[in-house]
């Protein structure tokens, strides 16, 4: 298999978990794969990304419009990555925006729609609200395993449910592995819709 | 052997312990750090691992060791091989017994670094060789040879990863038991061990000599490699690279397979016949690195002394940028040109909305941003000066704190403190450094000494937070762990500052605003070398599940949002709110709210 996957965000929203996870399951599928994250001061709220890259690969990134999957976790940050996807490819986005703390100093009514718009004249889109989706888990720190499950239920990741799953089970404490499941079940059916 | 899916830095460790290295040493820094935690979470029994308290400390520490026949390490980013080249020049000198290996990762961008310097640059002055991995799984095989190399010709030997390389992930293959490397132990003979002017003189010239033929071992040894040689390629064309450039020329390579590449992984003492051989029939080269045109440079010293017909082209000619990164678009669009083809534009973003800046900021509840608020309130309207220094805290220069006048290197902040007071003493308010507890250890403890001793009027203030945030939460003499595991006792930095002198030495807990501000008040008053040590742990430490929330009382005033800028306080339909996910309950715009209509 070769993919190549881009996951993006804001520095905090635990884009990296999504990346090792989804490196875990392709190399239990047979894969060799090879990753790149933002590590540094860009941790603290600014933009970071993760490149996945499953198949043989020499550059460490990914080459601009290459990106078969974009898995946004903010929509400006989907709009910034875009230029890597490739002509066809997917674009997965959660539709909450995060305002940076210039945007409390000095407003520019930046809200996330205008970028989703933007993102669907422009490519395949799957646009998804991870608050709304998280909501009956009465936290949003599931919307990472959501998010997991929106791009394996998409068919665009190329991985099993099952294997994603049991790298999720991994890495989540024992107590919320249920939950996760769950989560995880919510984001494949947001996939269909 | 089982495989590993570990980061470059990962990859130097796991080849470090299959090297049998008995003594790990270095200070954090990115994009370093990995490399020392990465050993501390694998087999390492009867290893010496430690962070030092600076990266002079762990290359003094790691040579002595290596005088003994052991195999040392020490890691550190590249500005701290400036910190720690005084032993490094006098040790390339000296030499060593077992393999000494110092890993300087250099930051091309800079992504996280104060500069663009380059690691290769270091080795041809100190005269030592250097090794330059194109990949994780490159690194893990190079840290193995570059041992061997050191031991063999008995000098320490640079290792230099790029930041790319050292957040790559890859899989690397890690043995299950750690077997340490075997050593004599040291042998006295101060006329090898102590370095006089006559010993200098005898081992330069003995380093002259020496380093050709390193460049003739490099040349044979597999280590410098040619892709793509054999198929029909242009034979009047190469594209020589190192570093991450070579990754990317290849990729780019691969489908455009006009030419061979070459790649440079040893660059000093330059593989001088390898690179002939490779010249041979050549017309034009195309050379991609980063940092500085090292290896262009010596293809055309060596165009020059064998007159050689060969056009160079790199960054002297301004086909590669002298600054930044280079990436693959930037590395395909050069060899495009090179190749005479046209390849596809990437999307562009002309038409898009615009796109949010997101510079980094201070975490909410972060208590530095608490401790800049205190001194901006106290010193309100007097003219002060605020010298910054290297850590999370260098983000206190960020609107709407806006207190960093200025920032230099580690430990800068109390000297130049100093210098502002020496040319303005009649200011009305106050030289204040802010530094780090890290950074207070590494390299503030000397800067205050000078305070003291030539009686500067400052006002030191020791951000202490319990780690070193910045880098990723390391431990440090005042935390009280180590990496052997151990707990120790805490290095006071307030019984430092009393030893050194200092007579005001006052500890104030930054959350709590108005003892803060009286506090830097009551300091300004006096005279002398005054410090205030504003205590409270960083959020990532210690987890809080306190919330504030804000009640009907607000009057939308803004205020909270205008003076102290904390991510989590945001306006959602031109309301005030705060976000409870990243709320930490600091209670420190509760301080600042007019009303009292932010509760904890
Ligand atoms: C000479 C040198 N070594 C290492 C670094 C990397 N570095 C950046 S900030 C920092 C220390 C930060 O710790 P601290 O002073 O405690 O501040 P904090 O980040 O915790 O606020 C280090 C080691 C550097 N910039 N320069
Ligand atoms: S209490 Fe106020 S200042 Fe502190 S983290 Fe919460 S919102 Fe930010
Ligand atoms: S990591 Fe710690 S020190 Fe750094 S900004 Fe966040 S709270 Fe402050």
């Amino acid at each position: 298999m070769k993919k190549d996957i881009l996951i993006c965000g804001v520095g905090g929203q635990g884009t990296v978990l999504a990346s090792k996870i989804i490196a875990a399951a392709a190399m239990e599928a047979g894969n060799n794969v090879h990753s790149a994250e933002t590590i540094g001061m860009a941790q603290r709220g600014g933009s970071v990304t993760s490149h996945v890259r499953i198949g043989e690969a020499s550059s460490p990134l990914i080459p601009k419009g290459k990106c078969d999957l974009l898995l946004a976790f903010e929509p400006s940050e989907a709009v910034r990555n875009l230029p890597y996807l490739k002509e066809n490819g997917l674009v997965i986005v959660n539709s909450v925006p995060v305002k940076p703390t210039t945007e409390s100093l000095q407003e520019t009514g930046y809200d996330g729609t205008e970028m989703i718009a933007y993102l669907k004249k422009q490519c395949k889109t799957i646009a998804v609200n991870a608050d709304e989706l998280c909501e009956r888990f009465g936290s949003s720190k599931y919307f990472n395993v959501i998010l997991l499950g929106v791009a394996t239920g998409s068919g665009e990741l190329g991985l099993s449910k099952e294997l994603v799953l049991a790298e999720i089970e991994k890495r989540v404490p024992a107590k919320f592995v249920e939950t996760n499941k769950e989560a995880f079940q919510v984001g494949l059916q947001a996939a269909c819709l | 052997m089982k495989n590993e899916y570990v980061m470059g830095n990962g990859a130097i460790a796991l080849g470090a312990l299959k090297a049998g290295v008995n003594l790990v040493a270095g200070y954090p820094g990115t994009p370093s750090s990995e490399i020392i935690e990465t050993i501390s979470k694998y087999p390492h029994e009867g290893l010496h691992l430690e962070w030092s308290v600076n990266e002079k400390a762990a290359m003094e520490v790691a040579a002595s060791a290596a005088y003994a026949g052991a195999r040392t390490m020490v890691t550190m980013k590249q500005v701290g091989l400036n910190v720690a080249s005084d032993p490094l020049m006098s040790l390339a000198y000296v030499g060593v017994k077992g393999g000494m290996v110092i890993v300087s990762a250099d930051d091309p961008g800079p992504i996280s670094s104060q500069t663009e310097q380059d690691t290769r640059r270091f080795a041809e002055f100190a005269r030592i060789p250097v090794f330059d991995p194109t990949s994780p799984e490159e690194a893990y095989e190079m840290i193995q040879e570059a041992f061997a190399y050191s031991e063999k010709y008995h000098t320490p030997v640079l290792f230099r990863p790029t930041t790319r390389i050292c957040h790559a992930y890859a899989n690397i293959p890690m043995q299950e038991a750690y077997q340490p490397h075997a050593y004599e132990g040291f042998v006295k003979d101060s006329k090898k061990w102590v370095i006089f002017p006559r010993l200098a003189f005898a081992n330069h010239a003995m380093m002259e000599k020496r380093n050709p033929e390193i460049g003739a071992d490099f040349s044979a040894s597999g280590l410098n490699t040619v892709w793509n040689k054999d198929s029909s390629v242009s034979v009047e064309k190469a594209v020589f690279a190192g570093g991450v450039s070579y990754a990317y020329a290849k990729e780019f390579l691969q489908e455009y397979p006009q030419v061979k590449l070459v790649k440079i992984a040893t660059p000093y003492p330059f593989p001088e016949q390898f690179a002939e051989k490779e010249l041979e029939g050549v017309k034009e080269v195309l050379v991609l690195e980063e940092l500085s045109p090292y290896i262009e440079e010596n293809l055309l010293k060596l165009a020059g002394r064998k007159h050689l017909p060969v056009e160079v082209y790199g960054k002297l000619t301004g086909h590669v940028a002298a600054a930044g990164e280079n990436s693959y678009e930037t590395v395909s669009a050069v060899l495009a040109d090179f190749l005479q083809l046209t390849i596809p534009a990437p999307r562009g973003l002309s038409d898009a909305p615009n796109l949010p800046v997101r510079p980094p900021v201070l975490c909410a509840g972060c208590p530095h941003r608490a401790s800049f608020y205190a001194v901006k309130q106290a010193m309100k309207g007097k003219k002060s000066y605020f010298c910054g220094d290297i850590g999370c805290y260098t983000l206190g220069n960020a609107m709407p704190l806006d207190m960093c006048d200025t920032c230099l290197c580690m430990g800068a902040g109390v000297t130049m403190a100093q210098g502002f007071h020496w040319v303005d003493e009649e200011m009305e308010g106050a030289a204040f450094a802010f530094i780090g507890d890290s950074t207070f250890f590494a390299s503030g403890m000397t800067g205050v000494v000078n305070a003291v001793y030539n009686e500067a009027n400052v006002v030191i203030c020791i951000l202490d937070n319990s780690t070193t945030a910045m880098t990723g939460h390391q431990p440090h003499p005042g935390t009280g762990r180590n990496m052997m595991g151990d707990i120790v006792e805490k290095v006071s930095i307030e019984n430092v500052l009393r030893g050194i002198g200092v007579k005001y030495v006052k500890t104030v807990n930054p959350l709590d605003l108005e003892e803060a501000v009286a506090v830097v008040k009551e300091a300004t008053g006096e005279k002398g070398v005054k410090a205030i040590i504003f205590k409270s742990p960083c959020i990532a430490i210690v987890k809080s599940d306190k919330k504030a929330v804000i009640s009907e009382k607000c009057i939308q005033c803004g205020k909270c949002i205008r003076e102290i800028g904390c991510p989590a306080i945001v306006k959602t339909d031109g309301k005030v709110t705060i976000d409870q996910n990243l709320c930490t309950g600091c209670n420190l715009c509760a301080q600042v709210c007019p009303v009292s209509a932010i509760q904890v």
